[in-house]
Protein backbone atom coordinates (compact mmCIF):
# COMPACT_ATOMS: atom_id res chain seq x y z
CA UNK A 1 0.00 0.00 0.00
CA UNK A 2 1.21 3.50 -0.34
CA UNK A 3 4.48 1.98 -2.12
CA UNK A 4 5.59 5.00 -4.45
CA UNK A 5 5.98 4.35 -7.97
CA UNK A 6 7.92 5.49 -10.85
CA UNK A 7 6.17 8.45 -12.12
CA UNK A 8 5.47 9.58 -8.27
CA UNK A 9 8.79 9.74 -7.93
CA UNK A 10 9.35 11.99 -11.10
CA UNK A 11 6.10 14.36 -9.84
CA UNK A 12 7.99 14.79 -6.67
CA UNK A 13 11.03 15.80 -8.47
CA UNK A 14 9.45 17.97 -10.67
CA UNK A 15 7.66 19.74 -7.94
CA UNK A 16 11.05 20.18 -5.79
CA UNK A 17 12.26 21.78 -9.14
CA UNK A 18 9.54 24.02 -10.06
CA UNK A 19 9.54 25.30 -6.11
CA UNK A 20 13.42 26.33 -6.22
CA UNK A 21 13.68 27.36 -9.78
CA UNK A 22 10.76 29.71 -9.26
CA UNK A 23 12.19 30.66 -6.07
CA UNK A 24 15.05 31.44 -7.23
CA UNK A 25 13.96 33.82 -9.97
CA UNK A 26 12.23 35.67 -7.22
CA UNK A 27 15.59 35.85 -6.01
CA UNK A 28 17.33 37.18 -8.34
CA UNK A 29 14.52 39.97 -8.79
CA UNK A 30 14.57 41.38 -5.36
CA UNK A 31 18.40 41.31 -4.76
CA UNK A 32 18.91 44.23 -7.11
CA UNK A 33 16.03 45.99 -5.86
CA UNK A 34 18.05 45.58 -2.16
CA UNK A 35 21.54 46.11 -3.28
CA UNK A 36 20.49 49.30 -5.42
CA UNK A 37 17.98 50.85 -2.71
CA UNK A 38 20.96 50.03 0.44
CA UNK A 39 23.65 51.06 -1.99
CA UNK A 40 21.71 54.40 -2.68
CA UNK A 41 21.31 55.10 1.12
CA UNK A 42 24.88 54.15 1.74
CA UNK A 43 26.55 57.13 -0.51
CA UNK A 44 23.47 59.48 0.11
CA UNK A 45 23.93 59.08 4.14
CA UNK A 46 26.22 61.75 4.66
CA UNK A 47 23.81 64.66 3.20
CA UNK A 48 20.56 62.78 4.63
CA UNK A 49 18.84 65.33 7.40
CA UNK A 50 15.24 66.96 7.77
CA UNK A 51 17.11 69.97 6.97
CA UNK A 52 18.14 68.71 3.66
CA UNK A 53 14.15 68.04 3.00
CA UNK A 54 13.03 71.29 4.05
CA UNK A 55 16.26 73.94 2.66
CA UNK A 56 16.17 74.75 -0.82
CA UNK A 57 19.31 74.58 -2.97
CA UNK A 58 21.72 77.08 -2.77
CA UNK A 59 25.28 78.17 -4.39
CA UNK A 60 24.11 76.91 -7.81
CA UNK A 61 22.61 73.73 -6.64
CA UNK A 62 26.03 72.31 -5.46
CA UNK A 63 24.79 73.22 -1.59
CA UNK A 64 21.28 73.19 -0.01
CA UNK A 65 18.95 71.27 0.60
CA UNK A 66 15.82 70.00 -2.27
CA UNK A 67 13.17 71.31 -0.65
CA UNK A 68 11.53 73.58 -3.70
CA UNK A 69 12.12 70.39 -5.47
CA UNK A 70 10.44 68.10 -3.32
CA UNK A 71 6.99 70.56 -3.18
CA UNK A 72 7.12 70.96 -6.84
CA UNK A 73 7.03 67.44 -7.91
CA UNK A 74 4.14 66.97 -4.45
CA UNK A 75 2.14 69.62 -6.50
CA UNK A 76 2.82 67.64 -9.31
CA UNK A 77 1.52 64.22 -8.85
CA UNK A 78 -1.23 65.32 -6.47
CA UNK A 79 -2.90 67.66 -8.67
CA UNK A 80 -2.03 65.22 -11.96
CA UNK A 81 -3.28 62.66 -10.44
CA UNK A 82 -6.40 64.73 -8.74
CA UNK A 83 -7.24 65.17 -12.68
CA UNK A 84 -6.57 61.84 -14.08
CA UNK A 85 -7.89 59.02 -11.35
CA UNK A 86 -11.54 60.45 -11.75
CA UNK A 87 -11.37 61.49 -15.14
CA UNK A 88 -10.10 57.96 -15.98
CA UNK A 89 -12.34 56.08 -13.30
CA UNK A 90 -15.87 57.29 -14.57
CA UNK A 91 -14.62 56.85 -18.37
CA UNK A 92 -14.01 53.42 -16.92
CA UNK A 93 -17.12 52.98 -15.51
CA UNK A 94 -19.01 53.99 -18.65
CA UNK A 95 -16.96 51.95 -21.21
CA UNK A 96 -17.03 48.91 -18.73
CA UNK A 97 -20.86 49.29 -17.89
CA UNK A 98 -22.53 51.48 -20.29
CA UNK A 99 -21.37 51.41 -23.35
CA UNK A 100 -22.41 49.02 -26.02
CA UNK A 101 -20.43 46.61 -27.89
CA UNK A 102 -20.61 48.21 -31.31
CA UNK A 103 -17.16 49.60 -33.46
CA UNK A 104 -17.44 53.21 -31.52
CA UNK A 105 -16.55 51.24 -28.45
CA UNK A 106 -14.13 49.11 -30.23
CA UNK A 107 -12.31 51.86 -31.61
CA UNK A 108 -11.99 54.07 -27.99
CA UNK A 109 -11.20 50.29 -26.43
CA UNK A 110 -8.25 50.20 -29.73
CA UNK A 111 -6.93 54.16 -28.85
CA UNK A 112 -6.95 53.57 -25.38
CA UNK A 113 -4.76 50.83 -25.61
CA UNK A 114 -2.19 52.32 -27.82
CA UNK A 115 -2.13 55.53 -26.11
CA UNK A 116 -0.91 53.54 -23.04
CA UNK A 117 1.99 52.98 -24.90
CA UNK A 118 2.88 56.66 -26.36
CA UNK A 119 6.07 57.72 -25.28
CA UNK A 120 6.31 60.30 -22.69
CA UNK A 121 8.27 62.42 -24.33
CA UNK A 122 5.40 62.48 -27.25
CA UNK A 123 3.24 63.64 -24.40
CA UNK A 124 5.21 66.12 -23.85
CA UNK A 125 5.30 67.86 -26.82
CA UNK A 126 1.79 67.21 -26.90
CA UNK A 127 1.18 69.29 -23.68
CA UNK A 128 3.71 72.00 -24.67
CA UNK A 129 0.90 72.77 -27.73
CA UNK A 130 -2.27 72.43 -25.95
CA UNK A 131 -1.64 73.28 -22.64
CA UNK A 132 1.19 75.89 -22.70
CA UNK A 133 0.67 77.33 -26.09
CA UNK A 134 -3.11 76.79 -27.48
CA UNK A 135 -4.74 77.21 -23.59
CA UNK A 136 -2.03 79.55 -23.34
CA UNK A 137 -1.69 78.51 -19.73
CA UNK A 138 1.82 79.08 -19.89
CA UNK A 139 4.42 76.97 -18.55
CA UNK A 140 3.26 75.88 -15.06
CA UNK A 141 2.71 73.38 -12.53
CA UNK A 142 -1.22 73.42 -14.41
CA UNK A 143 -0.12 72.71 -17.62
CA UNK A 144 2.96 70.12 -16.26
CA UNK A 145 0.10 68.38 -14.50
CA UNK A 146 -2.36 68.21 -17.18
CA UNK A 147 -0.04 66.70 -19.09
CA UNK A 148 1.22 64.38 -16.68
CA UNK A 149 -2.32 63.75 -16.36
CA UNK A 150 -3.13 62.57 -19.99
CA UNK A 151 -0.16 60.73 -19.97
CA UNK A 152 -1.93 58.34 -17.50
CA UNK A 153 -5.34 58.55 -18.18
CA UNK A 154 -5.32 55.67 -20.90
CA UNK A 155 -3.49 53.57 -17.79
CA UNK A 156 -5.73 54.44 -15.14
CA UNK A 157 -8.66 53.32 -17.66
CA UNK A 158 -7.31 50.06 -18.46
CA UNK A 159 -6.35 49.42 -15.54
CA UNK A 160 -10.07 50.13 -13.60
CA UNK A 161 -12.00 48.43 -16.84
CA UNK A 162 -9.86 45.58 -15.39
CA UNK A 163 -11.13 45.72 -12.05
CA UNK A 164 -14.60 46.57 -13.12
CA UNK A 165 -14.88 43.47 -15.17
CA UNK A 166 -13.52 41.18 -12.08
CA UNK A 167 -17.14 42.27 -10.00
CA UNK A 168 -18.99 39.19 -11.38
CA UNK A 169 -21.87 39.45 -14.10
CA UNK A 170 -24.81 37.63 -11.79
CA UNK A 171 -24.05 40.44 -9.24
CA UNK A 172 -25.10 43.02 -11.65
CA UNK A 173 -28.25 40.66 -13.14
CA UNK A 174 -29.58 40.19 -9.31
CA UNK A 175 -29.71 44.01 -9.35
CA UNK A 176 -31.46 44.59 -12.60
CA UNK A 177 -34.14 41.85 -11.69
CA UNK A 178 -35.22 43.71 -8.81
CA UNK A 179 -35.72 46.77 -10.61
CA UNK A 180 -32.02 48.70 -9.51
CA UNK A 181 -30.94 51.32 -12.48
CA UNK A 182 -27.73 50.15 -14.01
CA UNK A 183 -26.20 52.93 -11.79
CA UNK A 184 -27.67 51.61 -8.75
CA UNK A 185 -25.73 48.32 -9.27
CA UNK A 186 -22.88 50.42 -9.90
CA UNK A 187 -22.99 52.73 -7.01
CA UNK A 188 -24.54 49.74 -4.93
CA UNK A 189 -22.61 46.74 -5.83
CA UNK A 190 -20.22 47.05 -8.66
CA UNK A 191 -17.78 50.14 -7.44
CA UNK A 192 -17.43 49.40 -3.67
CA UNK A 193 -16.37 45.64 -4.62
CA UNK A 194 -14.02 46.83 -7.18
CA UNK A 195 -12.77 50.00 -5.26
CA UNK A 196 -9.25 48.16 -4.02
CA UNK A 197 -8.26 47.46 -7.38
CA UNK A 198 -9.05 50.19 -9.35
CA UNK A 199 -6.74 52.30 -6.12
CA UNK A 200 -4.22 50.02 -7.40
CA UNK A 201 -4.30 51.06 -10.95
CA UNK A 202 -4.04 54.69 -9.86
CA UNK A 203 -1.38 53.94 -6.86
CA UNK A 204 1.24 52.16 -9.59
CA UNK A 205 0.36 55.49 -11.63
CA UNK A 206 1.97 57.51 -8.35
CA UNK A 207 5.22 56.16 -9.11
CA UNK A 208 5.47 56.38 -12.82
CA UNK A 209 4.18 60.40 -12.69
CA UNK A 210 6.82 61.23 -9.57
CA UNK A 211 9.65 59.67 -12.17
CA UNK A 212 8.62 61.12 -15.01
CA UNK A 213 10.89 63.94 -16.33
CA UNK A 214 9.79 64.31 -19.85
CA UNK A 215 6.36 65.59 -20.13
CA UNK A 216 7.24 68.20 -16.99
CA UNK A 217 10.59 69.54 -18.81
CA UNK A 218 8.54 71.48 -21.67
CA UNK A 219 5.67 72.31 -19.67
CA UNK A 220 6.42 73.51 -16.19
CA UNK A 221 9.56 72.28 -14.45
CA UNK A 222 12.41 74.82 -14.30
CA UNK A 223 16.02 74.31 -13.63
CA UNK A 224 16.55 76.26 -10.45
CA UNK A 225 13.65 78.17 -8.51
CA UNK A 226 13.58 79.66 -4.95
CA UNK A 227 10.70 79.18 -2.36
CA UNK A 228 9.58 79.76 0.55
CA UNK A 229 11.34 77.51 3.04
CA UNK A 230 8.99 74.89 4.89
CA UNK A 231 5.67 76.87 3.50
CA UNK A 232 3.85 73.45 1.80
CA UNK A 233 1.55 76.47 0.35
CA UNK A 234 4.54 78.24 -1.21
CA UNK A 235 3.73 77.11 -4.93
CA UNK A 236 0.74 78.50 -6.61
CA UNK A 237 -0.75 76.29 -9.57
CA UNK A 238 0.43 79.17 -12.36
CA UNK A 239 3.86 78.91 -10.87
CA UNK A 240 6.76 76.98 -12.90
CA UNK A 241 8.30 74.71 -10.08
CA UNK A 242 11.51 72.62 -9.63
CA UNK A 243 10.71 68.68 -9.63
CA UNK A 244 12.74 65.60 -8.12
CA UNK A 245 12.97 63.93 -11.60
CA UNK A 246 14.14 67.02 -13.25
CA UNK A 247 16.84 67.80 -10.41
CA UNK A 248 18.09 64.68 -10.11
CA UNK A 249 18.69 64.93 -13.72
CA UNK A 250 20.37 68.27 -13.99
CA UNK A 251 22.30 68.01 -10.89
CA UNK A 252 23.95 64.71 -12.01
CA UNK A 253 24.48 65.91 -15.80
CA UNK A 254 24.28 70.09 -15.78
CA UNK A 255 26.09 70.69 -12.74
CA UNK A 256 29.50 70.15 -11.99
CA UNK A 257 31.77 69.41 -8.68
CA UNK A 258 28.44 69.05 -6.79
CA UNK A 259 28.99 67.16 -4.08
CA UNK A 260 29.21 63.45 -4.50
CA UNK A 261 26.20 62.61 -2.32
CA UNK A 262 23.83 65.02 -3.27
CA UNK A 263 22.13 63.26 -6.30
CA UNK A 264 21.98 59.84 -4.48
CA UNK A 265 20.45 61.85 -1.34
CA UNK A 266 17.97 63.34 -4.23
CA UNK A 267 17.39 59.72 -5.21
CA UNK A 268 16.70 58.68 -1.93
CA UNK A 269 14.12 61.45 -1.37
CA UNK A 270 12.28 60.76 -4.61
CA UNK A 271 12.26 56.92 -3.74
CA UNK A 272 11.13 57.81 -0.53
CA UNK A 273 8.37 59.69 -1.28
CA UNK A 274 7.43 57.55 -3.68
CA UNK A 275 7.41 55.07 -1.11
CA UNK A 276 5.69 57.11 1.33
CA UNK A 277 2.90 57.84 -0.66
CA UNK A 278 2.32 54.02 -2.08
CA UNK A 279 2.70 52.83 1.48
CA UNK A 280 -0.21 55.09 2.69
CA UNK A 281 -2.64 53.77 -0.69
CA UNK A 282 -2.11 50.50 0.22
CA UNK A 283 -2.78 50.84 3.67
CA UNK A 284 -5.82 52.33 2.56
CA UNK A 285 -6.39 49.63 0.03
CA UNK A 286 -6.00 46.91 2.39
CA UNK A 287 -8.76 48.37 4.83
CA UNK A 288 -11.08 48.27 1.78
CA UNK A 289 -9.90 44.89 0.88
CA UNK A 290 -10.81 43.25 4.34
CA UNK A 291 -14.52 45.06 3.42
CA UNK A 292 -14.31 42.83 0.48
CA UNK A 293 -17.25 40.50 0.25
CA UNK A 294 -17.51 37.34 -1.76
CA UNK B 1 -56.61 31.62 -29.23
CA UNK B 2 -58.53 34.86 -28.10
CA UNK B 3 -57.34 38.31 -29.94
CA UNK B 4 -57.83 40.30 -26.84
CA UNK B 5 -56.22 39.29 -23.56
CA UNK B 6 -58.72 39.64 -20.75
CA UNK B 7 -57.98 41.38 -17.86
CA UNK B 8 -58.39 38.46 -15.35
CA UNK B 9 -54.67 37.15 -16.85
CA UNK B 10 -51.63 37.31 -15.30
CA UNK B 11 -49.53 37.11 -18.00
CA UNK B 12 -50.29 36.73 -21.46
CA UNK B 13 -47.49 36.08 -24.13
CA UNK B 14 -48.61 35.98 -28.08
CA UNK B 15 -46.60 34.82 -30.82
CA UNK B 16 -43.39 35.22 -28.68
CA UNK B 17 -40.28 34.92 -31.21
CA UNK B 18 -36.53 35.46 -29.93
CA UNK B 19 -33.76 35.66 -31.48
CA UNK B 20 -29.88 35.87 -29.95
CA UNK B 21 -28.21 36.81 -33.55
CA UNK B 22 -28.50 34.44 -35.68
CA UNK B 23 -30.08 31.42 -33.17
CA UNK B 24 -33.58 31.71 -33.00
CA UNK B 25 -34.49 30.59 -29.68
CA UNK B 26 -38.36 30.84 -28.96
CA UNK B 27 -40.58 30.46 -32.20
CA UNK B 28 -44.03 31.62 -32.04
CA UNK B 29 -44.88 30.97 -28.27
CA UNK B 30 -48.47 31.56 -27.25
CA UNK B 31 -50.10 30.75 -23.67
CA UNK B 32 -51.48 32.72 -20.67
CA UNK B 33 -51.31 32.55 -17.02
CA UNK B 34 -53.92 32.95 -14.68
CA UNK B 35 -53.68 35.01 -11.90
CA UNK B 36 -52.63 32.90 -8.60
CA UNK B 37 -51.70 29.57 -10.12
CA UNK B 38 -48.35 28.23 -10.02
CA UNK B 39 -47.60 28.33 -13.99
CA UNK B 40 -45.31 25.53 -14.07
CA UNK B 41 -42.34 25.54 -17.83
CA UNK B 42 -40.75 22.37 -18.44
CA UNK B 43 -38.49 21.47 -21.44
CA UNK B 44 -34.96 19.85 -21.66
CA UNK B 45 -31.74 22.35 -21.92
CA UNK B 46 -31.82 24.76 -24.80
CA UNK B 47 -35.41 24.96 -25.10
CA UNK B 48 -35.64 28.73 -24.22
CA UNK B 49 -37.19 28.58 -20.99
CA UNK B 50 -34.70 30.71 -19.39
CA UNK B 51 -34.58 32.90 -22.12
CA UNK B 52 -38.75 32.94 -21.70
CA UNK B 53 -38.83 34.37 -18.44
CA UNK B 54 -36.40 37.29 -19.56
CA UNK B 55 -38.83 38.31 -21.74
CA UNK B 56 -41.16 39.03 -18.67
CA UNK B 57 -39.71 41.58 -17.29
CA UNK B 58 -37.45 42.77 -19.97
CA UNK B 59 -34.22 41.65 -19.02
CA UNK B 60 -33.78 39.90 -22.42
CA UNK B 61 -33.20 43.86 -23.89
CA UNK B 62 -29.93 43.38 -21.40
CA UNK B 63 -28.41 41.29 -23.98
CA UNK B 64 -26.72 43.23 -26.50
CA UNK B 65 -27.46 40.18 -29.55
CA UNK B 66 -31.00 39.47 -28.64
CA UNK B 67 -34.02 40.29 -30.48
CA UNK B 68 -37.92 39.39 -29.72
CA UNK B 69 -40.91 40.10 -31.95
CA UNK B 70 -44.16 38.97 -30.81
CA UNK B 71 -46.34 40.58 -27.64
CA UNK B 72 -45.92 39.87 -23.90
CA UNK B 73 -48.78 40.98 -21.64
CA UNK B 74 -48.55 41.66 -18.17
CA UNK B 75 -51.31 41.95 -15.75
CA UNK B 76 -52.99 43.27 -19.12
CA UNK B 77 -50.14 46.14 -20.19
CA UNK B 78 -47.94 45.29 -23.05
CA UNK B 79 -44.13 45.16 -21.24
CA UNK B 80 -42.83 47.35 -24.21
CA UNK B 81 -45.31 50.14 -23.78
CA UNK B 82 -43.96 50.16 -20.41
CA UNK B 83 -42.20 53.56 -19.99
CA UNK B 84 -40.69 52.50 -16.42
CA UNK B 85 -39.38 49.50 -17.06
CA UNK B 86 -37.96 49.24 -13.46
CA UNK B 87 -41.30 49.27 -11.79
CA UNK B 88 -42.57 46.79 -14.62
CA UNK B 89 -39.25 44.74 -13.16
CA UNK B 90 -40.63 45.00 -9.61
CA UNK B 91 -43.78 43.89 -10.38
CA UNK B 92 -42.39 41.06 -11.78
CA UNK B 93 -40.15 39.23 -9.55
CA UNK B 94 -36.83 36.70 -10.73
CA UNK B 95 -35.35 33.86 -8.99
CA UNK B 96 -32.05 33.16 -10.98
CA UNK B 97 -31.17 28.96 -11.07
CA UNK B 98 -27.73 29.55 -8.63
CA UNK B 99 -28.38 31.89 -5.79
CA UNK B 100 -26.88 35.44 -6.18
CA UNK B 101 -26.08 36.52 -2.40
CA UNK B 102 -25.15 40.28 -3.02
CA UNK B 103 -21.58 41.01 -1.32
CA UNK B 104 -24.01 42.98 1.34
CA UNK B 105 -25.55 42.24 4.81
CA UNK B 106 -28.62 39.97 4.79
CA UNK B 107 -30.66 42.85 5.87
CA UNK B 108 -28.97 44.97 2.81
CA UNK B 109 -29.86 42.13 0.22
CA UNK B 110 -33.05 42.51 1.37
CA UNK B 111 -33.46 45.88 1.50
CA UNK B 112 -31.71 46.54 -1.88
CA UNK B 113 -34.72 46.76 -4.17
CA UNK B 114 -36.91 48.94 -1.82
CA UNK B 115 -34.11 51.12 -1.39
CA UNK B 116 -33.13 51.57 -4.62
CA UNK B 117 -37.07 52.07 -5.25
CA UNK B 118 -37.07 54.63 -2.89
CA UNK B 119 -37.92 53.89 0.65
CA UNK B 120 -35.58 55.03 2.86
CA UNK B 121 -37.66 54.96 6.67
CA UNK B 122 -35.72 52.91 8.55
CA UNK B 123 -38.93 50.99 10.67
CA UNK B 124 -40.50 50.33 7.39
CA UNK B 125 -37.71 48.67 6.03
CA UNK B 126 -37.14 46.54 9.09
CA UNK B 127 -40.55 45.27 9.01
CA UNK B 128 -40.29 44.95 4.72
CA UNK B 129 -37.39 42.50 5.67
CA UNK B 130 -38.39 40.74 8.93
CA UNK B 131 -41.64 39.67 6.64
CA UNK B 132 -39.53 38.70 3.40
CA UNK B 133 -37.50 36.54 5.17
CA UNK B 134 -40.41 34.88 7.10
CA UNK B 135 -42.29 34.40 3.70
CA UNK B 136 -39.01 32.51 2.39
CA UNK B 137 -38.51 30.38 5.39
CA UNK B 138 -35.02 31.98 6.53
CA UNK B 139 -35.85 34.58 9.27
CA UNK B 140 -35.53 31.85 12.00
CA UNK B 141 -32.01 30.55 10.96
CA UNK B 142 -30.72 34.30 10.39
CA UNK B 143 -32.85 36.68 12.72
CA UNK B 144 -30.08 36.85 14.88
CA UNK B 145 -27.19 37.81 12.41
CA UNK B 146 -28.93 40.19 10.09
CA UNK B 147 -25.78 42.00 9.66
CA UNK B 148 -23.27 39.61 8.66
CA UNK B 149 -23.00 39.05 4.87
CA UNK B 150 -25.17 37.34 2.87
CA UNK B 151 -22.29 35.58 0.67
CA UNK B 152 -21.57 33.52 4.22
CA UNK B 153 -24.75 31.54 4.18
CA UNK B 154 -24.85 28.12 2.74
CA UNK B 155 -26.49 27.13 -0.18
CA UNK B 156 -29.82 26.50 0.10
CA UNK B 157 -29.79 29.56 2.83
CA UNK B 158 -29.02 31.82 -0.19
CA UNK B 159 -31.69 30.97 -2.11
CA UNK B 160 -34.05 31.48 -0.20
CA UNK B 161 -32.53 35.23 0.67
CA UNK B 162 -33.04 35.59 -3.47
CA UNK B 163 -36.30 34.72 -2.50
CA UNK B 164 -36.82 36.84 -0.24
CA UNK B 165 -34.99 39.57 -2.11
CA UNK B 166 -37.27 39.00 -4.62
CA UNK B 167 -39.91 39.39 -2.66
CA UNK B 168 -39.13 42.68 -1.20
CA UNK B 169 -40.08 44.79 -3.79
CA UNK B 170 -43.79 43.26 -3.60
CA UNK B 171 -44.08 41.30 -7.22
CA UNK B 172 -47.47 40.22 -8.18
CA UNK B 173 -45.91 37.83 -10.32
CA UNK B 174 -42.99 35.35 -9.09
CA UNK B 175 -40.61 33.84 -11.83
CA UNK B 176 -38.44 31.49 -10.58
CA UNK B 177 -35.76 29.42 -12.86
CA UNK B 178 -34.84 26.15 -11.78
CA UNK B 179 -34.44 27.21 -8.05
CA UNK B 180 -33.70 23.89 -6.99
CA UNK B 181 -30.37 23.26 -9.40
CA UNK B 182 -28.27 24.07 -6.59
CA UNK B 183 -29.80 22.69 -3.71
CA UNK B 184 -30.89 19.71 -1.50
CA UNK B 185 -34.26 18.10 -1.43
CA UNK B 186 -34.98 19.12 1.93
CA UNK B 187 -34.58 22.64 1.04
CA UNK B 188 -36.21 22.03 -2.01
CA UNK B 189 -39.24 20.73 -0.27
CA UNK B 190 -39.02 23.66 2.11
CA UNK B 191 -39.21 25.96 -0.68
CA UNK B 192 -41.93 24.33 -2.80
CA UNK B 193 -44.14 24.52 0.76
CA UNK B 194 -43.21 28.72 1.12
CA UNK B 195 -44.39 28.94 -2.86
CA UNK B 196 -47.54 26.84 -2.19
CA UNK B 197 -48.22 29.40 0.90
CA UNK B 198 -47.19 32.77 -1.71
CA UNK B 199 -49.62 31.71 -4.21
CA UNK B 200 -52.37 32.98 -2.66
CA UNK B 201 -50.77 36.46 -2.63
CA UNK B 202 -49.19 36.22 -6.56
CA UNK B 203 -48.99 34.14 -8.96
CA UNK B 204 -45.93 32.22 -9.89
CA UNK B 205 -44.19 30.91 -13.18
CA UNK B 206 -41.82 27.93 -12.50
CA UNK B 207 -39.29 27.04 -14.84
CA UNK B 208 -38.23 23.58 -13.60
CA UNK B 209 -35.53 20.56 -14.90
CA UNK B 210 -37.33 18.32 -12.64
CA UNK B 211 -40.64 17.03 -14.22
CA UNK B 212 -41.94 15.74 -10.77
CA UNK B 213 -41.44 19.33 -9.64
CA UNK B 214 -44.54 20.48 -12.02
CA UNK B 215 -46.14 17.57 -11.07
CA UNK B 216 -46.36 17.69 -7.26
CA UNK B 217 -47.00 22.11 -7.77
CA UNK B 218 -48.26 23.49 -11.21
CA UNK B 219 -51.75 24.17 -12.21
CA UNK B 220 -51.01 24.31 -15.62
CA UNK B 221 -47.46 22.89 -17.10
CA UNK B 222 -46.04 24.62 -20.50
CA UNK B 223 -43.76 21.87 -22.04
CA UNK B 224 -41.16 23.64 -24.12
CA UNK B 225 -38.90 21.76 -26.78
CA UNK B 226 -36.55 23.34 -29.23
CA UNK B 227 -38.30 27.16 -28.92
CA UNK B 228 -41.47 25.78 -29.62
CA UNK B 229 -44.88 24.66 -27.14
CA UNK B 230 -45.10 21.06 -27.45
CA UNK B 231 -47.92 21.54 -25.15
CA UNK B 232 -49.58 23.47 -22.70
CA UNK B 233 -52.67 22.69 -20.62
CA UNK B 234 -53.83 21.64 -17.21
CA UNK B 235 -51.31 19.06 -15.10
CA UNK B 236 -54.01 16.60 -15.31
CA UNK B 237 -54.03 16.54 -19.15
CA UNK B 238 -50.20 17.22 -19.26
CA UNK B 239 -49.03 14.55 -16.83
CA UNK B 240 -51.80 11.88 -17.50
CA UNK B 241 -51.31 8.90 -20.00
CA UNK B 242 -52.73 10.36 -23.11
CA UNK B 243 -51.55 14.59 -23.22
CA UNK B 244 -52.02 15.91 -26.56
CA UNK B 245 -48.46 15.64 -27.67
CA UNK B 246 -46.92 12.26 -27.67
CA UNK B 247 -43.34 13.49 -27.16
CA UNK B 248 -44.58 15.23 -23.56
CA UNK B 249 -45.71 11.66 -22.30
CA UNK B 250 -41.82 10.67 -23.49
CA UNK B 251 -40.96 13.97 -21.62
CA UNK B 252 -42.47 13.28 -18.84
CA UNK B 253 -41.90 9.54 -18.62
CA UNK B 254 -37.95 9.69 -19.44
CA UNK B 255 -38.34 7.96 -22.29
CA UNK B 256 -36.88 10.69 -24.47
CA UNK B 257 -34.32 10.85 -27.38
Amino acid sequence: MFTETEHGKTNRRRELLARWALGFIVATMILPLVLIVGYLVVRAWPLLSWDFLFTNPTHGMRQGGIWSALLGTLYLVTLALAIAAPVGVLAAVYLNEYARENWLTRVINLAVVNLAGVPSIVHALFGLGAFVLFANMGRSILAASLTLAIMTLPVIIASTKEALSAVPQSFREACWNVGATRWQAIRGIVLPNSISGILTGVILQVSRTAGETAPIMFTGAVFYKKIAEGDPFAYSIWDQCMALSMHLFTITTQVTDAPEALPFATAVVLLGTVLLVNTTSIIFRTVLRSHKRW
Amino acid sequence: MPETTPSNVAVSVRDLTVCYGPNQVLRGVSFDVEPHEIFAVIGPAQSGKSTLLKCLNRTLELIPAARSTGTVMVEGKDVRSVKDVHALRRRVGMVAPLPVGLPLSIYDNVAFAPRAAGLRKRDELDELVERCLSQAALWDEVKDRLHTLGTKLSGGQQQRLTIARALSHRPSILCLDEFSIAIDPVTTMRIEEVLRELRREMTIVLVTNLVQQARRLGDHTLFLYNGEVAEVGKNEVVFSDRPLNSKTYDYVNGIFG
